[in-house]
């Protein structure tokens, strides 16, 4: 087991108001440690010191909660594909590096301090339509209505997504297209979503607008940088989905 | 019509435009080249004058040639008001850029709008305007038809090293516009299958390098070989 000695070059702000600062940091982590588990150390080292703890999200720690976010060296989540940070671990790094690590960037996305950004114009888009309605009361049979193995695969892709982020923040016009066509796409594909896909996609669509994120070049960063591997497709889809409900729905 | 108007002001709906327009100017320009490699027949200009005098009094041309003008330009605005609204929305900058599997191309589409709008400036100034508004150009008798010689005009134009510089920087912007360009219209058009997709990003490519390429013979073959 080696130790590496890093140094941690982290984005300091205290509030949304304030102007933020990097800041370096020394830090000596295992190589089986993980991201997170690296900046818990610095913590644990800065409250000895009696300095403020660096700010990050987390819940899950094991890559499907979509709580963790950071942009490590330029990409969100870090160099590795399909890896949330939590699941990033130490042993990608060398001895001596430098790691830069800032917050997701994105006027939609406002910094709430140091490494965490306020993410809750996701929940809006997703209370505007991103669900099925259904009865309450006995839970209906899955299996009750077929679904065609290749639509439910597609669908299935697309529910990956957690929501996360790293595609707003990948993206240089800070668009959510990716995320917002996971969810009409993984709904849509479904005869469950399909009824009420007009008017979901129309008020997803009109929310992300509404939050202000910026919209798609088809540069393609978002799908590369996507921890849960969503495709390009989707925002096909969802452009589709949207004429057509335009064109052709009430 | 509101719903058509809430259509068009979404992102969308504001990208739709981008697409329909660039690809109707993708159009525009394999005709413009099949018209202009008549530069290059041996016959003192006589085939591609009369194709201009055709061009500029032909009654379906010239209502095809106002849209023309207004694609242009709505191509050209809009996408710099996207630009600039895109960029609002992203805000701070990272301080490390790094990006991998993205071509350089597709994230400056605008500044490489902006170079081929300079070039359509001093292109469209110099022989555009000077055939469709000014008594500048020379008259040349054909047979029994008399028209502007627009051909002496680029004869002369392509002599300057700097015209055909600007020419060749023009063409280039657009190449690398092009090669992200053509697949992105369709991909925004909702239109991204495994069956076709990498049939147009194919074509995309080829077409980008082609075209301005072709283009391009023309002002280096003048300057090179026709002093």
């Amino acid at each position: 087991m080696s130790i590496l000695n890093l140094n941690i070059k982290v984005w300091r702000q205290n509030q949304n108001s304030n102007k933020g600062q990097f800041e370096t940091y020394q830090v000596q982590a295992n190589e089986h440690m993980s991201f997170l588990e690296m900046l818990d150390v610095l913590n644990e080292q800065l409250v000895r010191e009696k300095k403020d703890p660096v700010a990050f999200e987390h819940d899950c720690r094991e890559g499907i909660c979509g709580t963790c976010s950071m942009v490590i060296n330029g990409q969100p989540h870090g160099p590795l594909a399909a890896t949330t940070t939590c699941q990033l671990h130490m042993r990608f790094f060398k001895d001596g590096e430098t790691i830069v690590v800032e917050p997701f960037r994105a006027n939609a996305f406002p910094v709430i301090k140091d490494l965490v950004v306020d993410r809750a114009s996701f929940d809006r888009i997703i209370q505007s339509g991103g669900f099925i309605s259904v009865n309450t009361g006995q839970a209906v049979d899955g299996n009750s209505i077929p679904i065609e193995k290749n639509r439910a695969e597609k669908s299935f892709e697309a529910a990956a997504c957690i929501g996360c982020g790293a595609c707003v923040a990948a993206c240089p016009n800070g668009s959510a297209m990716l995320f917002t066509s996971a969810k009409v796409t993984h709904l849509g594909l479904l005869p469950q979503g399909e009824v009420e896909e007009d008017k979901r996609v129309q008020a997803m669509v009109a929310q992300m607008d509404k939050e202000g994120f910026g919209m798609c070049s088809n540069i393609g960063a978002c799908e590369a940088e996507c921890p849960k591997e969503i495709k390009l497709e989707n925002i096909a889809f969802l452009n589709r989905s949207y004429m057509k409900a335009v064109f052709t729905g009430e | 019509m509101s719903w058509l108007v809430q259509f068009f002001s979404s992102g969308i709906g504001k990208k739709i435009i981008m697409s329909l327009t660039g690809l109707f100017l993708i159009l525009f320009l394999v005709v413009h080249l099949i018209g202009n490699l008549q530069l290059l027949k041996d016959d003192g200009g006589k085939a591609f004058n009369l194709y201009t005098e055709f061009m500029v009094t032909n009654p379906l041309i010239k209502f095809v040639s106002y849209g023309l003008y207004f694609f242009i330009l709505l191509h050209a605005v809009l996408g710099l008001l996207i630009a600039r609204f895109n960029s609002n929305s992203k805000g701070t900058k990272y301080a490390v850029q790094r990006s991998p599997e993205t071509t350089w191309a597709s994230k400056n589409m605008a500044l490489l709008g902006i170079l081929i709008l300079a070039f359509l400036l001093l292109h469209m100034g110099d022989f555009w305007f000077k055939m469709k508004f000014t008594d500048q150009l020379d008259m040349v008798t054909y047979d029994d038809q008399t028209v502007k010689n627009l051909y002496g005009r680029v004869a002369v134009a392509y002599q300057e090293w700097w015209i055909v510089a600007a020419y060749l920087i023009g063409l280039l912007a657009l190449s690398f516009h092009l090669w992200h360009g053509f697949q992105s219209a369709f991909q925004t058009l909702g239109l991204n299958h495994k069956k076709y997709t990498p049939a147009i990003k194919g074509l995309g490519k080829l077409y980008a390098v082609v075209v301005p390429l072709a283009f391009a013979i023309i002002p280096v073959y003048y300057y090179f070989f026709m002093k």
